[in-house]
């Protein structure tokens, strides 16, 4: 039984890499299919645009709730923007958009490619002489890549225009001391590491969604049970790539 | 590259146009053999479908029909054997090379397979839309000209969502024949079918292959579309259409292959199937088709 788990999870480790390895190749080569990237880019990004402005809000007022309060013990709560501020760029801002993006695309993906498949519209994709990576999984990662670092920002915005709602009208900080706060709390480095964590989010969420959804089988019930894995996978991916890509972006650029 | 095997030919003739005449194999399978894991789906399979000729292709469901599409296609590879397709080595080749052979081939999925978020007209011109440069009046043009061959012509901006299942697989028919294939395959394209729709599907086999002259393999494992479209042609007739039993020549251009627990067990034309006196074979066809 051991055995047939090890051989049955190696050989998903090597399809995701083989599938990951041609996308990027294609990614290179011709044929390109724009339409179909622009198609993604609108419905990665403009799509997602609404659960990230709320994820991105309601986080940052918590955080400068929780944190307003805790600051009071030391007298520090005109400090909250800078605490919101680098929390959210350093951090909350890439690891939250990137959950709430595995939720509503990785799971999308592997249910539309996972429907796909079970009705053989891949395969006609191959017959009509259409490689279904180049049509369907790079204009997604495309997608994945650009769109998630565009509405991590916006998440990071709006997490520390919600902490200023709460400094401002909760706390009662005043609002040039809180945006100063805020500025203050921020290195170069951190917008770095606020932008170049996305990317590799981005990646791992849509290859993800696509591997799972190219390999199911079993029809509807496999179409389910691929969207679920698609959730699972990537949100722990999600949470473990970002811990890795931390350690090496501390490494490289602090 | 020349062939010069005809003493009768003055001029040599490259391989492709001597792949291209009349009577030169458009496919052949030589022996063939394909298992998943433990289950072996074809058993030293072999067979030739000479161009502008039809193979059907029947057996009981799980019998490996569908499979030789597939490996026809690239879609699948074997374990062992050869496969050939206008001339290329299919099971050699990889997913690249594949697209080449395969602008030459149209496939007809089992349910159709079209592309739910694409119109009709969208479907039927992906090919020539998606992998060429024609322009797009042109493309629009040939897709009408389909569309009207299946009868479809109003149809071309509705969604799959909103065709019934025979208009499907007239759509797929469309969509198959859009870019002139020289070989069509047809996997199950009257299952589920009611026999009128099923009528118009297999005239539209019939008419593909005696009025554009395709060559064809039609998987079914219904007898009545198997042999009506074995043993009917169509005829141009002061520009009707007519579909007229075959006779002649014509009646030996459409073969019949049975499968058996992935083997071929028989081999022949409609009339050579009624008559053959092996058992499965008389089991399978029934008092109604047996002679």
């Amino acid at each position: 039984m051991l055995e047939n788990w090890t051989k049955k999870a190696l050989l998903e480790v090597q399809e995701y890499v083989r599938l990951v390895l041609e996308a990027i190749h294609d990614t290179f080569t011709r044929p390109f299919y724009v339409h179909d990237v622009v198609e993604q880019l609108d419905s990665v990004g403009v799509g997602s645009l609404t659960v990230v402005l709320l994820t991105g809000f309601f986080t940052g007022a918590v955080l400068a709730l929780q944190t307003g309060m805790s600051l009071d013990q030391f007298g520090a709560r005109p400090y909250v923007g800078r605490l919101v501020s680098a929390s959210m760029v350093r951090e909350l801002g890439p690891v939250l958009t990137a959950l709430m993006i595995t939720g509503r695309v990785g799971s999308g993906i592997a249910a539309e490619l996972g429907s796909m498949g079970v009705t053989e519209q891949i395969n006609a994709l191959r017959a009509l002489g259409t490689d279904p990576i180049r049509k369907l999984v790079v204009p997604r990662v495309l997608a994945g890549v650009v769109m998630v670092p565009v509405l991590t920002v916006i998440a990071d915005f709006m997490g520390v225009f919600g902490g200023w709602l709460i400094a401002r009208y909760q706390l009662g900080v005043a609002t040039s001391l809180y945006w100063t706060s805020v500025i203050d709390g921020l290195y170069i480095q951190d917008a770095w590491m606020g932008l170049l964590k996305p990317f590799f989010l981005g990646f791992v969420i849509v290859t993800i969604g696509c591997h799972v959804g190219l390999r199911v089988t079993g029809g509807t019930q496999g179409v389910g049970r691929a969207t679920t894995q698609a959730v699972v996978a990537g949100s722990v991916s999600v949470i473990a790539v970002d811990l890795f890509v931390t350690k090496l972006l501390f490494y490289l650029i602090y | 590259m020349a062939v010069n095997g005809n003493e009768n030919l003055s001029d040599s003739v490259t391989l492709d146009e001597a792949l291209r005449a009349p009577g030169a194999p458009i496919v052949v399978f030589d022996k063939v053999w394909l298992a998943f894991d433990d289950l072996v789906v074809l058993r030293n399979v072999s067979f030739t479908l000479i161009m502008g000729h039809t193979k059907i292709i029947m057996g009981a469901s799980g019998a490996g029909k569908s499979t030789i599409l597939k490996l026809l296609l690239g879609l699948l590879k074997p374990d062992s054997g050869v496969i050939w397709v206008g001339g290329e080595r299919v099971d050699q080749m990889r997913e690249r090379e594949l697209m080449r052979v395969r602008a030459d081939i149209g496939m007809v999925f089992q349910e159709g397979a079209l592309f739910d978020s694409l119109t009709v007209g969208e479907n039927v011109g992906y090919k020539l839309y998606e992998e060429t440069d024609r322009p797009l009046d042109e493309v629009r043009k040939r897709v009408e000209e389909v569309l009207g061959f299946v009868g479809l012509a109003d149809y071309i901006d509705r969604m799959p969502s909103e065709l019934s299942g025979g208009q499907r697989r007239r759509v797929a028919i469309a969509r198959a024949m859009a870019a002139k294939p020289r070989l069509l395959l047809y996997d199950e394209p009257t299952t589920g079918l009611d026999p009128m729709t099923a009528t118009t599907v297999d005239d539209e086999i019939i008419k593909l292959r005696d009025l554009e002259s395709v060559s064809s393999i039609l998987v079914t494992h219904q007898l009545r579309d198997a042999f009506y479209v074995a043993t009917h042609t169509a005829l141009r007739d002061n520009g009707n259409l007519r579909f007229v039993p075959a006779s002649g020549n014509k009646s030996e251009e459409a073969e019949f292959i049975m499968l058996r627990d992935g083997a071929i067990c028989f081999e022949g034309t409609a009339d050579q199937l009624r008559r053959a006196p092996d058992p499965y074979l008389r089991t399978f066809l029934g008092d109604d088709w047996c002679q």
